[in-house]
């Protein structure tokens, strides 16, 4: 049997989801819509039954076509996620809204239980509910209390259901004449929310005491410092530098636990197998490619956890409330700030966190330019670079010629991130309106527990639906890079050159590597697209790292290390430099210059060169069309700003 | 004296006189904003909207383009 779990947002619905299910829950999408859709398990009288959880809405009539899957899975009897029961979730002390909705599911003559959540918090309001008054509301309707936030109300929830088969009759409408509305007769849902309204309006009269509250309430009080013109801005950048200072401090090690664990499982598997192809493959291929997945669960983690704090504690929506107005004339919302400051330290879960908003067009939008924000994995790129070609001098005798690059890298890609939304908004077209019709929470304590869970199931969501396409492309990349057309040959020949027989074993097999590499079919894609990018400046061997680093941007600092056969470890960078620096063309002309250096580094801040991300979009989007469109407009950005760049400086 | 809500100053108690027909009137008629309703105007963002608003003890953001619908009387 189904039961779904119906209610507005804010009224501690998933609270009590949490509460029915504990862990043993999953997560999904709802077939054809990007909208999470959580279930999981509950045991009425030693039967297991499926509690699907809704998104939070205030009306059966959604606000935007993620919302609509409410209304289809309601209104169909045949949609195979339509329930056979329905508990329905209130915010006690705010029933009048709460009870419009649950008049039109009432309506529906499914058999429902409704509960009255946040009990305790309506008591210390000043507001009482005479239950046995409700009741004469909706007859036939078990109505129980619970405080999900403190695990209060299991039981008497479970009872509610299990006496809910035999006992139900719906033998009364809330409203005389109930077929439903059609979905684009905005009058006529406009007459029937008044009607149902008055009627609760009159009703709820002899249901609901309310003391009058004196003064002002905790919540308000908070408000005037988090929204205030200046101290509420700089409280919010002050929240962000503190969760951005958290991750780098705290991501950095387990991320370095990862690379090593699996550097270490895919030596130990190349030794302990039969070698050949079965070894390279899983030891070169599918292990590292395993491992480019789960190296990035520290971040994905850590920024959920925050953002789930922010979230449970209603500190979201006022970050919302103060952005909105300076993100919208970029065709974004209130809604796209935290995803985007997020893709700051990895556009991953950035992306992941833009389920928040309601409106599509919004919505992708965000998705679209968020992997413009200069994300962690682009730092080692930049470093590199920096140091390679921009001088250590001092501006005005104080300020750092290298800080102000990166701090320009920086602000390029924020500034590009705002200025390609605001094209987009004028190219995507959508019907729907976007708008902020949204409620302030009063502030809460966030719940630990449903921290966790949150947490918990971003990750799973990552592994399991990002992760098969980031094995894919790993394994794709694997084999473009250990098989070519004469590599064998190469090989060969390198053994037999004199130089390589005076080389000590270590630098035999630093040139063997770059050997393979170069005569790899990546080798030969890097020397065949050498006319394409060498009007940015860069020569074949910078080629091959643009396509390695597909993988993941800082795969372009190894890349180039095993192309110039230097050690890849500890003084790996100095060196790296020492012969990047060398590094010269045919005609004798440095390769890296200021030029083709600045170059490179526009390029990295506007290519798409991260398939992890794409992965995201894939999921998030449910379709391939908008990460290509992405990977082409970002990757024809960053070729024309490159060639700029270069054009300009050489 | 009527007026819609988007020119209301702020701590005014105000009536709701009518919702003026939009894309988005039967989502303001769900939220409780309905002829008769008593709202307080709490707090506008930096920079002026969008605007929040108190009704049955709940607070609700509008932007000043969805309060322009909104006809209300002091």
């Amino acid at each position: 049997m189904k039961i779904a779990l119906l209610g507005n947002p804010n009224t501690g619905k998933s609270s009590v989801f949490n509460l029915l299910t504990g862990l043993r829950q999953q997560v999904g999408n709802f077939p054809g819509v990007t909208v999470d859709k959580r279930s999981g398990f509950v045991t009425v009288d030693n039967v297991q039954h499926e509690l699907i959880d809704f998104p939070g809405t205030y009306s059966i009539y959604p606000r935007s076509k993620e919302e609509s899957v409410v209304f289809d899975v309601l209104s169909k009897p045949a949609h195979s996620q339509h329930p056979n029961q329905i508990i329905f979730v209130v915010d006690a002390s705010n029933l009048q809204r709460n009870l419009l909705f649950f008049s039109q599911v009432y309506d529906l003559g499914i058999p429902c239980v409704l509960v009255l959540n946040m009990w305790d918090l309506a008591q210390r309001k000043g507001i009482t509910i005479s239950v046995d008054e409700l009741s004469k509301l909706f007859p036939s309707v078990p109505i129980v209390q619970s405080n999900a936030r403190i695990g209060l109300g299991k039981d008497r929830i479970l009872q509610a259901l299990a006496g809910l088969e035999s006992t139900y009759v719906h033998h009364q409408w809330f409203i005389d004449g109930y077929p439903l509305c059609p979905l684009d007769d905005v009058s006529a849902q406009k007459l029937e929310a008044e009607e149902r309204l008055k009627k609760i309006k009159s009703a709820l009269i002899k249901v609901v005491q309310t003391k009058e509250p004196f003064g002002e309430s905790t919540s308000r009080k908070i408000d005037r410092v988090l929204i205030h013109p200046v101290f509420g801005y700089v409280i919010f950048a002050m929240v962000l530098l503190t969760i951005f200072q958290f991750i780098f401090t705290f991501a950095n090690a387990p991320m370095n636990w990862i690379d090593a664990l699996f550097a270490h499982l895919s030596s130990w598997t190349s030794h302990s197998i039969q070698p050949g192809l079965a070894n390279d493959l899983l030891s070169q291929g599918i292990i590292p490619g395993i491992g480019g997945v789960v190296v990035f669960v520290p971040q994905i983690a850590m920024l959920f956890f925050f953002i789930s704090i922010l979230e449970e504690s209603g500190y979201l929506s006022r970050v919302v409330f103060i952005m909105d107005r300076l993100m919208r004339p970029f065709g974004l919302n209130g809604k796209s700030v935290v995803p985007l400051m997020s893709s700051i330290a990895c556009a991953i879960p950035g992306i992941m966190a833009t389920r928040t908003i309601s409106n599509w067009k919004e919505r992708l939008i965000t998705i679209l330019v968020a992997p413009f924000m200069s994300c962690s994995a682009r730092i080692p790129v930049y470093t590199l670079l920096i140091s390679l070609v921009i001088p250590k001098t001092f501006v005005f005798g104080f300020i750092n010629l290298q800080g102000i690059v990166l701090f320009g890298l920086y602000s390029l890609g924020i500034v590009f991130a705002l200025l390609v939304s605001f094209l987009l908004k004028l190219f995507i077209k959508q019907k729907e309106k976007g708008f902020l019709l949204m409620e302030l929470p009063d502030y809460k304590n966030p719940r630990w527990g449903n921290v966790l869970i949150n947490v918990l199931e971003k990750v799973k969501i990552f592994i399991i639906d990002a992760g098969k396409i980031i094995l894919a492309i790993s394994i794709i990349l694997w084999f473009l890079a250990s098989f070519g057309t004469d590599m064998e040959g190469s090989m060969h020949g390198l053994s037999k050159s004199s130089a390589y027989q005076s080389m000590t074993k270590a630098e035999q097999s630093q040139a063997m590597a770059s050997c393979k590499l170069s005569n790899s079919y990546i080798g030969l894609l890097g020397k065949g697209m050498e006319p394409i990018i060498a009007p940015l400046g860069y020569d074949w061997k910078i080629g091959i790292s643009l396509i390695t680093s597909f993988a993941a941007r800082e795969v372009f600092v190894g890349s180039l290390a095993t192309i110039y056969a230097v050690q890849n470890e500890g003084a790996a960078q100095t060196l790296l430099i020492d012969r990047m620096r060398n590094e010269v063309k045919a005609d004798g002309t440095p390769v890296f210059t200021l030029a083709s250096g600045v170059s490179l580094m526009v390029f990295y801040v506007f290519a798409m060169q991260c398939m992890a991300t794409l992965a995201v979009v894939k999921r998030e989007t449910n379709s391939w069309k908008w990460p290509i469109i992405q990977l082409l407009f970002m990757g024809a950005l960053a070729y024309v700003s490159a060639w700029f760049t270069f054009s300009i400086l050489s | 004296m009527l007026n819609t809500l988007d020119r209301i100053g702020l701590k005014r108690v105000v009536e709701i006189v009518s919702v003026d027909h939009s894309p988005i009137s039967s989502k303001l008629t769900e939220m409780g904003l309905v002829s008769g309703q008593l709202i307080t105007t709490l707090f506008k963002a930096p920079f002026g909207d969008p605007i929040a608003i108190e009704l049955n003890g709940s607070v609700l953001t509008l932007r000043l383009e969805e309060a322009q619908f909104i006809e209300v009387k002091a």
